[in-house]
């Protein structure tokens, strides 16, 4: 019997934060020396921390991404009116403000906000339509700005375990971790030994629960589908899903999605009870799914080595992938929805960009096929290999994780059965055949939470409102496809189709051009011939117009077909042997 | 009666008139110049008066067509327009629109803002609420100082209007003297252009010509920078030239001269004339000197490896016309390109010496014979080649046929007259390709300096060229196809062509799941127990036996692309009715002729997603619950889909967005104060100020000059 059990989030360091909260907020006025003695933040014991306990001879950490700020030309965006005055401005003391206006803003953090692709060009506007998309544009722009100004408020820094010249980080062992970090994370680090029943898989919540809030979860037993309270009770039994093997619930939708042996992929919406769809994976018994959490699609592994991406609004597979010649084992997919990363029976580990190309990236073959994979929220791969979890870490937090050397290892006393990070914690969770296993992995979560979207000490009270509010705010299922963004685009094809139809139902294109029809003239220059005459001219031009452009053109495309070979080696070539 | 009547009124209009042209400051008594001036004014008005009492009002503009000694200041009037002349007109040369259009544009801003805030004007600021605030308001009561608008204080406004008058008077008598000028500019240019004869404008052409020139050699030595951009402007005449037909044998004069000059030898010089004009109007001009760059020519020549017909068509396709320069082959930048590929490619370049060594010393000769011979041959060939490149695009397919074959014929001509040496030359490559087939990581690693545009040198390329546009018309998913066509063209070849080398890198399935990824080390083996070890590994052997049985995985995967593909792909309409105008009966089929005439061909759509990805397939059906939430009319001012999606790119709901650019993002358009009565919007709320005329009128023409001028003032008041 498979059992998805939930290690409670302990109680201590909650107890810790209230004690905290108590203490009066600093205030911008107050010094410096307030600052540093006043020292922890509000905020669980951050991994940063930790770090330098761990490896004191080094000051700053490479991997911590640096603020930089762009010292040539510091970037100014549109002061708002009343700054427009030049002098800087003399408060009532009479000082003067050093620093004059608002803060520049490094120009890479404002892009990262960016919504709008410059690059790609429009159409010619006219000049009411042009005015509006400037609107839109400088819109686009202050707001990243603003976006870019608030990052300040992230004050957390991950940080991770440094070898020192040499040393393989792979090599540091959990107990000296353990021996390293602050007593409220090493508190994090437990085994359970639960030898009786057979190998545990588990499960963190975005949060600490299971289903949308902690008071439910869900539990697939042997024949059916069970959802039990917090306490243990029983609520439903949910018979239309039988034989399931894997569960996966997303939350933005309220959807469960459920992949059973029969060879069904069962969509059910737990907010009102219904199956919303039920997909026939035609590939036998499925026994590996994972969810993007980017856009809701539900990956499948199967037997014949593909990968197939799943969305409850069609009944075939958005996309299919040829990923192993053997059957697929694993699957896991980042929480950017960039990078999916897969084993298979052929004991390779590939790494897949999800974004439009599904080219793999990586592979490695591991001496073992890893049976289990887990992404963490900062992009670190878990592996689990029969006893042993390998961890692998990427360069930076958009870049997949490099397989050439694992990050961190460590051998269980039995076999992994499933594993998870925890989020906005730096621990992953082991599920074996001997119990369950919490090990610290530093740097894995991301250290800033959005209290709003995820708040992990939120009160009772704060659940229920953020239930209420996630409930109004639930996204249709049929929402779901490959790129979320593509909803905020036209819909083309019905918009010509309208026309196309409006076209026939008047029996003429009112938006088109109205054919040149020459004014009559006087004196008899207005004979049936000049008009013939005049209008040819007028076509003719036209005509011209047309050619000169497409010869304008010509030798920019003939440029254009030119240069990427030249110039841009496409990201494909590595496979070309 | 009424015609006497109408003129009087006239009269008395004009009369009017006058007055009203008047400044005000101005005496009312007129000089005796201006009495005189006025009764001719007055008699031409009555002419015109009566001459358009038969109906038709012409209004005929006041001109004059020779130059006058008098000039009447009066004349400068708007007379045409029928408007009147007020002075303020003359003093401000740029035009303001009616004030009504101004107004409008003003509230045409207002209503484009985003969020209105109502009441439009604070007039909390003028309000004074507390005593000291009264105090204030009052003090600048008293020396008339500006409470809310602080560009000008009264007593300035005072300065500034006794000041104008006298600009205003020194202003008018330079518009009217350069009026006058131009008129009589205008007046002789008239005259002159009324000239009928020929031989007048012949002589003044040339004289312009003339003077042109010496000018621009006075130019030369006084001003060297100024003399370039002359000289650029000559250029771009010739170019003008060179576009135009003018001066070729094609007008109506040069083919009547054509005509006649088989018979006139005057016509027949005159031709002559015409195109060496031609000539000589599209003659470039250059600088340098020729003689060393047609020695690199020749040079150059010799290197060249094979026939020379291919790169010249090349040539031909792209650039301008190599026969019009003056030194058919390349400037010295090409020739240094050449020595550049020379260096990279040892091949051709051991090709290029042993043609060396076997021509002998007369190559000139040779080379000379070549070109003629090629010359004649294109000529026969007709002008497929220098057509325009609009029509080469168009038919494109047809061209590059035409092209391949003629290419074929000129290179097996050149090669009989130089057997030997081409002979060598094919061995020579021959002989090395397979060598270059056996190293190809060496050429790859210089892709960047290797992957210039390439000319194909052999015959085998050239055919091998058009081979390859037969397949990538057919454009074959299936990669056996695919290694197949890998083995005939290795993409190593050095002279290969662009086309190949990008066709091949479509992914490879094969590779793609078959490449050995180098294995982790890992510190920690997985030690598995032993019972578990045997049972597992024997497990999962088996598996990957299994797995591995033959290409099962990709070969089903390819099958099942393949079908997708299929079915995908629009389908033909068949419309044919078996025994419809044919012998029916048990057994028979519509004969092929009648099945293509009633078999409806499905457009193609649009290139699929995975084409070039062997192993993906990407559904290409549409979402259709999706669609349905999707934006499926455009707004107004919107006339293309790709404008009104910039628009809603960013997203608004503060989950997105900061706590202050949600609320920004969101405000109602119009936003009021709570207790406070919104009157109507006036022009003045907008920012608009009436009363032009009367209250510095100046101020209101040119806001720019003057505010600058003020704060000059102001400036010097701070210094003070």
């Amino acid at each position: 019997m498979e059992t998805a059990s939930k290690p409670g989030r302990d109680v201590q360091p909650k107890k810790a934060r209230l004690q905290t909260k108590k203490k009066k907020p600093r205030r911008y006025w107050e010094k410096e020396a307030t600052l540093t003695a006043a020292g922890a933040s509000p905020g669980p014991p951050r991994n940063k921390k930790r770090n330098r306990e761990l490896r004191p001879q080094r000051p700053k950490n490479i991997n911590l991404p640096k603020k930089s700020r762009i010292p040539g030309k510091p970037q100014f965006p549109k002061k708002p009116r009343e700054q427009r005055n030049l002098e800087p401005q003399r408060n009532l003391s009479g000082a003067q403000d050093p620093f004059p206006g608002p803060a520049p803003i490094p120009e890479e953090v404002a892009r990262k906000f960016r919504r709008i692709d410059k690059s790609k060009k429009l159409p010619h506007s006219k000049s009411k339509t042009r005015s509006r998309l400037e609107v839109a544009e400088a819109e686009e722009e202050e707001i990243s700005i603003k976006a870019a100004r608030s990052e300040l408020l992230l004050a957390e820094e991950p940080g991770f375990l440094e070898g020192e010249d040499g040393e393989d980080t792979a090599k540091i062992r959990q107990a000296e971790i353990v021996e390293a970090v602050d007593i409220a994370s090493a508190a994090k680090h437990f085994d359970l030994n639960l030898r009786q029943f057979g190998p545990y898989r588990l499960n963190y919540s975005p949060v600490g629960r299971f289903l949308h809030s902690e008071a439910l979860f869900a539990v697939a037993q042997n024949r059916w589908l069970h959802i039990y309270d917090n306490q243990g009770i029983e609520l439903h039994c949910i018979r239309r899903c039988d034989r399931v093997t894997r569960l996966e619930f997303l939350p933005f939708h309220f959807l469960l999605a459920t992949a059973s042996e029969t060879g069904f992929l069962t969509y059910l919406d737990v907010s009102v009870g219904k199956i919303v769809a039920a997909l026939n994976a035609r590939a036998g018994r499925l026994d590996v799914m994972t969810k993007n959490p980017y856009n809701a699609v539900i990956h499948l592994g199967h037997s014949n080595g593909t990968v197939s991406l799943w969305s409850p609004a069609m009944k075939e597979p958005l996309a299919k992938i040829l990923c192993h010649r053997g059957g697929v084992r694993a699957v896991a997919v980042d929480s950017t929805g960039t990078y999916m990363a897969t084993s298979g029976l052929d004991h390779q580990l590939k790494i897949f960009d999800l974004r439009g190309m599904f080219q793999p990236l990586s592979a490695r073959t591991l001496p073992q096929g890893a049976g289990h994979l887990a992404f963490s929220q900062r992009g670190l791969l878990a592996a689990g290999m029969s006893d042993v979890v390998n961890i692998w870490m990427g360069q930076g937090m958009a870049s997949p994780p490099s397989l050439e050397q694992p990050y961190l290892t460590h051998r269980l006393s039995g076999h992994v059965h499933g594993l998870h990070f925890c989020p906005f914690e730096d621990v992953l969770g082991l599920g074996h055949s001997g119990g369950i296993t919490s090990m610290l992995v530093p740097g894995a979560a991301e250290p800033n939470f959005d209290g709003l979207e995820n708040n992990p000490y939120r009160s009772q009270k704060q659940r229920q409102e953020w239930e209420v509010k996630a409930l109004l705010e639930k996204v249709p299922a049929e929402l779901i496809c490959l790129d979320p963004r593509a909803l905020a685009e036209v819909d083309v094809i019905s918009l010509e189709q309208e026309k196309k139809e409006r076209i026939e139902r008047l029996g003429y294109d009112p938006e088109a051009k109205a054919p040149f029809q020459p004014k009559p003239k006087q004196k008899g220059r207005s004979s049936t011939a000049s008009l013939v005459k005049r209008r040819r001219k007028v076509m003719d031009k036209e005509h011209r117009d047309k050619v000169r452009q497409s010869l304008e053109q010509q030798p920019q495309k003939q440029e254009k077909k030119a240069k990427p070979l030249k110039a841009r080696p496409s990201a494909l070539d590595r496979f070309v042997r | 009666m009424s015609t006497v009547r109408a003129a009087e009124s006239l009269l008395a209009l004009s009369r009017q008139e006058e007055l009203e042209d008047l400044p005000k400051d101005y005496p009312l008594s007129p000089s005796e110049d201006e009495g005189d001036i006025d009764g001719e004014r007055k008699h031409q008005k009555l002419l015109e008066a009566i001459s358009s009492l038969d109906g038709k009002n012409r209004w005929k503009l006041a001109e004059r067509s020779e130059a006058s000694l008098k000039v009447s200041e009066f004349n400068v009037t708007s007379e045409g327009s029928g408007e009147k002349l007020v002075l303020s007109d003359l003093l401000g040369p740029v035009k303001t629109s009616s004030s009504l259009a101004a107004v409008k544009k003003q509230l045409n801003r207002v209503r484009s803002k985003k969020t209105l805030e109502l009441p439009l004007n604070n007039e909390e600021v003028e309000r004074a609420r507390t005593p000291l605030e009264h105090e204030v308001f009052n003090i600048l009561h008293k020396n008339k100082q500006p409470v809310t608008d602080p560009l000008l204080t009264p007593v300035e406004k005072a300065s500034l209007k006794a000041m104008s008058l006298e600009e205003a008077k020194m202003r008018r008598a330079e518009l009217q003297r350069a009026r006058a000028l131009q008129s009589y500019y205008e007046a002789r240019a008239r005259r002159e252009k009324k000239i009928k004869s020929k031989k007048y404008h012949k002589v003044l052409k040339k004289e312009k010509a003339k003077k042109a020139l010496k000018d621009f050699e006075k130019l030369q030595k006084v001003n060297p920078t100024a003399a370039l951009e002359e000289l650029e402007k000559i250029e771009k005449a010739r170019m003008m030239e060179r576009m135009s037909l003018k001066h070729q044998n094609s007008g109506k004069w040069a083919k009547a001269k054509a005509i006649m000059a088989k018979y006139d030898l005057e016509a027949r010089q005159a031709m002559q004339e015409q195109l060496a004009r031609n000539k000589e109007l599209t003659q470039k001009l250059q600088a340098a000197s020729d003689s060393e760059e047609e020695k690199g020519s020749v040079e150059e020549e010799g290197e060249l490896l094979v026939p020379d017909t291919v790169n010249e068509i090349q040539r031909d396709a792209d650039g301008p016309n190599p026969w019009m320069l003056r030194n058919p082959f390349s400037g010295p930048k090409e020739a240094k390109v050449q020595d550049a590929e020379q260096l990279l490619e040892p091949v051709a370049h051991e090709a290029s010496e042993s043609k060396e060594e076997e021509r002998p010393g007369a190559k000139e000769d040779i080379l000379l014979n070549t070109f003629e011979e090629r010359r004649a041959l294109r000529k026969k060939s007709g002008l497929s080649q220098d057509a325009e490149p609009l029509r080469k695009q168009e038919s494109e397919d047809s061209s590059s046929q035409e092209v391949l074959s003629e290419l074929r014929a000129l290179s097996q001509k050149l090669n009989k007259a130089n057997q030997q040496s081409g002979k060598q030359n094919m061995t020579s490559l021959r002989t090395v390709l397979p060598v270059q087939r056996e190293e190809p990581t060496e050429a790859e690693e210089e892709p960047l300096l290797m992957q210039r545009p390439e000319r194909a040198h052999t015959m085998e390329e050239l055919e091998e060229l058009g081979k390859e546009g037969c397949f990538q018309n057919k454009e074959v998913p299936r990669p056996v196809v695919e290694g197949q066509q890998l083995e005939r063209n290795p993409h190593n070849l050095p002279g290969a062509p662009k086309e190949k080398k990008r066709k091949e890198q479509m992914i490879d399935l094969q590779n793609l799941l078959t490449t050995k990824s180098p294995s982790v080390k890992s510190l920690a083996v997985p030690t598995t127990v032993e019972e578990l070890e045997d049972e597992e590994e024997r497990h999962q052997k088996q598996m990957i036996k299994e797995a591995f049985a033959g290409d099962d995985v990709i070969r089903d995967f390819l099958k099942e692309k393949r079908e997708a593909v299929e079915a995908s792909k629009p389908k033909d309409v068949d419309l044919t009715l078996p025994g419809w105008g044919e012998w029916g009966g048990v057994g028979l089929k519509p004969s092929a002729k009648k099945r293509r005439r009633f078999l409806i061909k499905a457009p193609e759509g649009p290139p699929r997603k995975d084409k070039n990805l062997p192993n993906v397939i990407i559904n290409e059906k549409r979402n259709v619950h999706a669609a349905a939430h999707q934006v499926r009319v455009l707004p107004y001012p919107f006339t293309h889909h790709q404008q009104f999606e910039r628009t809603i790119q960013t997203p608004i709901g503060s989950t997105w967005n900061t706590q202050r650019a949600f609320q920004k993002l969101t405000t109602p358009r119009v936003v009021t104060k709570p207790g406070h009565i919104i009157k109507p919007i006036k022009a003045e709320d907008v920012g608009y100020r009436s009363s032009s005329r009367s209250d510095l009128s100046v101020v209101q023409r040119n806001p720019k000059q003057l505010s600058t001028r003020h704060k000059k003032q102001l400036k010097k008041n701070s210094v003070n």
